[in-house]
């Protein structure tokens, strides 16, 4: 075993990661522990923009923003946050180009905007030209600027390294601190042992519970994973965003970014039914709204195709030349995953798994909480792994390629700050001892049980049973299905035997993760016995502000026979100048 | 400035083409193997060798998929990058009937399936286990070739303007996404591993020819160098190879003339 140390470590090289490497690393020794090569990560699939108030082709604001982004996300959103991350998106659109991002840009040589879902001029009026671009492949070249100025700057990098555990010490007055965290190396087998004092988690998100995901398939939510079994809690786990154009069948992500540039969606009698569900601004409706609407029309028989269970995404109106220019990218999917031509056929789309706006508890400054105010000093989160909460219950599109941005570099500059002035605490005695013990396990077992088969029966399950519509039955029997599988997999074995580049192993490891997560995101839809945002209850279909306008915080219990029980509590959502009004569009 | 079409009156559904053909056939993939812990009983160090499977599959699938399924549920030691799925990450290149490509943006219809389709690791980097290669140098040549922008001055408050036909200049190269498809198929790589490759050159036209980047002349000189953009024989293997359609050589040949004239 291996001790490294370091005044700031960060897990995880997307978006937020490396932005937040960038800011660390100036000012504190810095390692990136990376379970991927940097540029694999999912913050390059992102592809519509970044929604930032630059007016650079039409009026805005970032009080408008801040509204949309609060009314977008069912006000469940943190007024505060909200706030400062649109009053911190101009600038953080300007530093990445200044950067060398290559933003598309307008005739006058300034960052080209254009619409996004739930984005609007005054308050809901119309639809804004907000979000800055590069073609359909903006995620790409947030991930690729960020990771050539890691280059340039020298971070350093310890690429394919799994962070399994987070090594967190009681001090005097019992209270939670960050001494490190324990990774292991996909190349060699082993374990190393990070001691830091500073710890930004910046892991991404947990799409893989589901079957039908534009998640990579290691977005398996280790962070989340960790912090829970750590005993820190997950914060609004139920509100799951599900993105409406996937590629049917398949959840390949096509951007909203295409109804930004007009495309529209159709059932099978060729209606534009979004004019039904949002008459303002239609098709630009917000995710959860939009991926309602498609759900109820296939419910009520307009679903198109042989098994009626898809609706049409249309862009034939549209000049071939913009489709290509604006497009290029999700045009190529159609063509390579459907084989449909975009400029002159309609392309069908199901709505697909797509992010989680739940997650590890932080404030504004991307410290992580223990509870509802508490710090647990030297910890840090940021991303999609964290709950700040800018999201709410649903998020705006490209506000993600945003909140990495901003809270990112917040988490970078406060993770550095702290580092400057605090002491290492000292490392756990057998900091590695867990991590062994669950590698060891896993590797030893002669169980019976596969990983792959209980991987997709739990997907199979999340589809079917906590998707865009859940009711009690449905929550009851995705509960019952995780509790049966989770048994099953205390007798999962695995093949691989070696050490080197087990993956055989590790896909064993994330499945746990994902398996907890998918635990708690049921527990949270059934006690949330309303309809809001990400969480559609087909039982209780109304918003009720009196009794849910708060934040569900899960919390994972061990009574005296080691026996494992969620907790469920509340915190209050904060709330500054917009009082919930009903949410039309 | 973003054009848009305001309204589209609902309407009848364009004509939709008859379905694809989603019977599922057995193929066998014909996979490479190493196994680096495989040490023989008498010490002798792993060999590598072939191995089929066979596996159903819906014509329409991914060659990935077909892999996942075999790790899944016949041999879960074979071991392969992937991430994403959709060839925007650039985990799971390979030589798949010969020939580089994504696993993930290859399907199973659009290969002979009457035959073994063979799969093997990238050629010219260092196989570690199986389908996985040692990344490293290939990112090192990366590296080399000061991937960044480069400025003097100060920073301008708003954004650097820059205009569309300025962009379009160099919007192809922006495309990479670092997989190694084109340095990997490069014969002139496979013989010297010194070479920069392909990808380098590509991310070092990406800011060589963007208008608002200053370090054109000091990239020149690094491709100028022995091991630089004159070991290109102009194959066109990398531009073949490429699965984001980046024209891979037309780029070099940019960068190429570039160099003889002194100017971008």
């Amino acid at each position: 075993m291996q001790i490294h140390k370091y005044d700031t470590v960060i897990v995880g090289a997307g978006g937020a990661g490396m932005r937040a490497a960038l800011e660390a690393s100036k000012n504190s020794r810095t390692a990136v522990l990376t379970k991927l090569y940097p540029t694999r990560s999912h913050t390059g699939a992102a592809q519509g923009g970044m929604c930032a108030a630059l007016a650079n082709v039409e009026e805005d604001n970032w009080e408008w923003h801040t509204f949309d982004t609060v009314k977008g996300g069912d006000y469940l959103t943190d007024q505060d946050a909200a706030e400062i991350m649109c009053k911190e998106a101009i600038d953080a659109v300007l530093d990445l180009e200044k950067m060398g991002l290559p933003f598309s840009r307008t005739p006058e040589g300034r960052i080209d905007q254009r619409r996004f879902g739930g984005h609007t001029r005054d308050h809901g009026k119309a639809a804004v030209r907000r979000s800055c671009y590069a073609a359909d492949r903006t995620g790409h070249m947030i991930l690729q600027t960020l990771f050539q100025n890691c280059v340039k700057q020298n971070v350093e990098f310890f690429n394919e390294f799994y962070v399994l555990d987070l090594l967190l010490v009681d001090d005097e007055d019992g209270n939670k601190t960050t001494s490190g965290v324990v990774a292991y190396e996909l190349a060699s087998g082993e374990v190393h042992v990070f001691q830091a004092k500073a710890v930004i988690f910046a892991t991404g998100g947990f799409g893989k519970v589901f079957k039908t995901t534009s998640n990579a398939h290691t977005l398996t939510g280790d962070g989340m994973g960790i912090a829970w079994r750590r005993g820190l809690p997950l914060e609004d786990m139920e509100f799951y965003q599900f993105h409406p154009t996937g590629l049917a069948g398949l959840g390949i992500l096509l951007t909203e970014g295409a109804r930004g540039e007009g495309g529209i969606l159709r059932n099978a009698d060729g209606e534009r039914f979004m004019e039904r569900y949002a008459p303002t601004i239609k098709d630009l409706a917000p995710r959860d709204i939009v991926a309602r609407s498609m759900v109820l029309e296939v419910l009520e028989g307009r679903g198109a195709g042989p098994n009626k269970d898809y609706v049409y995404l249309d862009l034939t109106h549209l000049p071939a030349e913009q489709i290509e220019e604006k497009l290029p990218d999700i045009t190529e999917f159609a063509r390579t995953y459907l084989g449909v031509e975009p400029t002159t056929e309609l392309v069908p789309v199901y709505p697909t798994a797509h992010y989680a706006m739940g997650g590890i508890p932080t404030n504004v400054e991307a410290e992580v909480l223990s509870d509802n105010e508490t710090v647990v000093p030297g910890l840090y989160a940021a991303g999609e792994v964290a709950c700040v909460s800018v999201h709410g219950s649903n998020r705006l599109g490209t506000n993600s390629l945003l909140d990495i941005n901003v809270f990112g570099r917040r988490a970078g500059i406060a993770a550095a700050k702290y580092a400057a002035t605090a002491d290492f605490v000292e490392l756990p005695e057998n900091p590695a001892a867990d991590v062994v013990a669950l590698l060891e396990r896993l590797r030893d077992s002669d169980g019976t049980e596969r990983v792959a088969a209980i991987r997709a029966e739990m997907q199979e399950t999340m589809d079917a049973n906590a998707g865009v519509y859940r009711t009690e039955e449905t929550l009851k029997q995705a509960a019952a299905d995780i509790k049966a599988l989770q048994k099953r997999y205390a007798n999962v074995s695995i093949q691989d035997k070696g050490k080197r580049f087990n993956t055989d192993l590790l896909e064993a490891v994330e499945l746990g993760f994902l398996l907890d997560l998918a635990e708690v995101l049921v527990a949270g839809a059934q006690n949330r016995k309303e309809s809001r945002g990400g969480h559609a209850r087909e039982d209780y279909q109304a918003r009720d502000d009196a009794n849910y306008m708060k934040h569900t915080m899960a919390y994972r219990e061990v009574d005296a026979n080691g026996d494992v029980s969620i907790r469920l509590d509340w915190k209050p959502v904060v709330v500054t100048r917009y009082q919930p009004m009903e949410r039309k569009y | 400035m973003t054009a848009v079409i305001e309204e589209a009156a609902s309407g009848p559904a364009p004509a939709q083409k008859p379905a694809r053909d989603h019977t599922p056939i057995v193929i066998t993939l014909r996979i490479r193997r190493f196994l680096p812990d495989l040490v023989g009983p008498n010490g002798e160090p792993p060999v590598p060798f072939w191995q089929d499977f066979q596996v159903e599959a819906d014509p329409t699938e991914r060659i990935l998929t077909a892999m996942l399924k075999v790790k899944g549920e016949q041999d879960g030691s074979l071991t392969f990058r992937r991430s994403c799925a959709h060839g925007i990450c650039g985990s799971d290149a390979m030589r798949i009937n010969g020939r580089n490509r994504l696993a993930c943006k290859t399907l199973v219809k659009d290969l002979d399936v009457t035959k073994p389709i063979t799969i093997e690791a990238i050629k010219g980097l260092e196989v570690e286990k199986d389908l996985v290669v040692d990344m490293d140098p290939f990112f090192q040549s990366f590296k080399d070739v000061m991937p960044f922008l480069i400025t003097s001055g100060n920073e301008p408050t708003r954004e650097r303007l820059q205009s569309p036909e300025d962009r379009e200049r160099f919007d192809d190269t922006t495309k990479c996404i670092l997989c190694a498809c084109c340095t990997t198929s490069c014969p002139v790589f496979w013989t010297d591993g010194q070479y920069f490759g392909p990808a380098a050159i590509v991310n070092a036209h990406r800011f060589i020819f963007d208008s608002r980047d200053e370090g054109a002349e000091q990239r020149l000189e690094i491709l100028n160098e022995k091991e630089g953009v004159w070991r290109c024989r102009t194959t066109f293997n990398c531009t073949d190879a490429c699965p984001r359609g980046i024209e891979v050589t037309k780029a070099i040949q940019e960068v190429k003339r570039a160099l003889i004239f002194r100017r971008v």
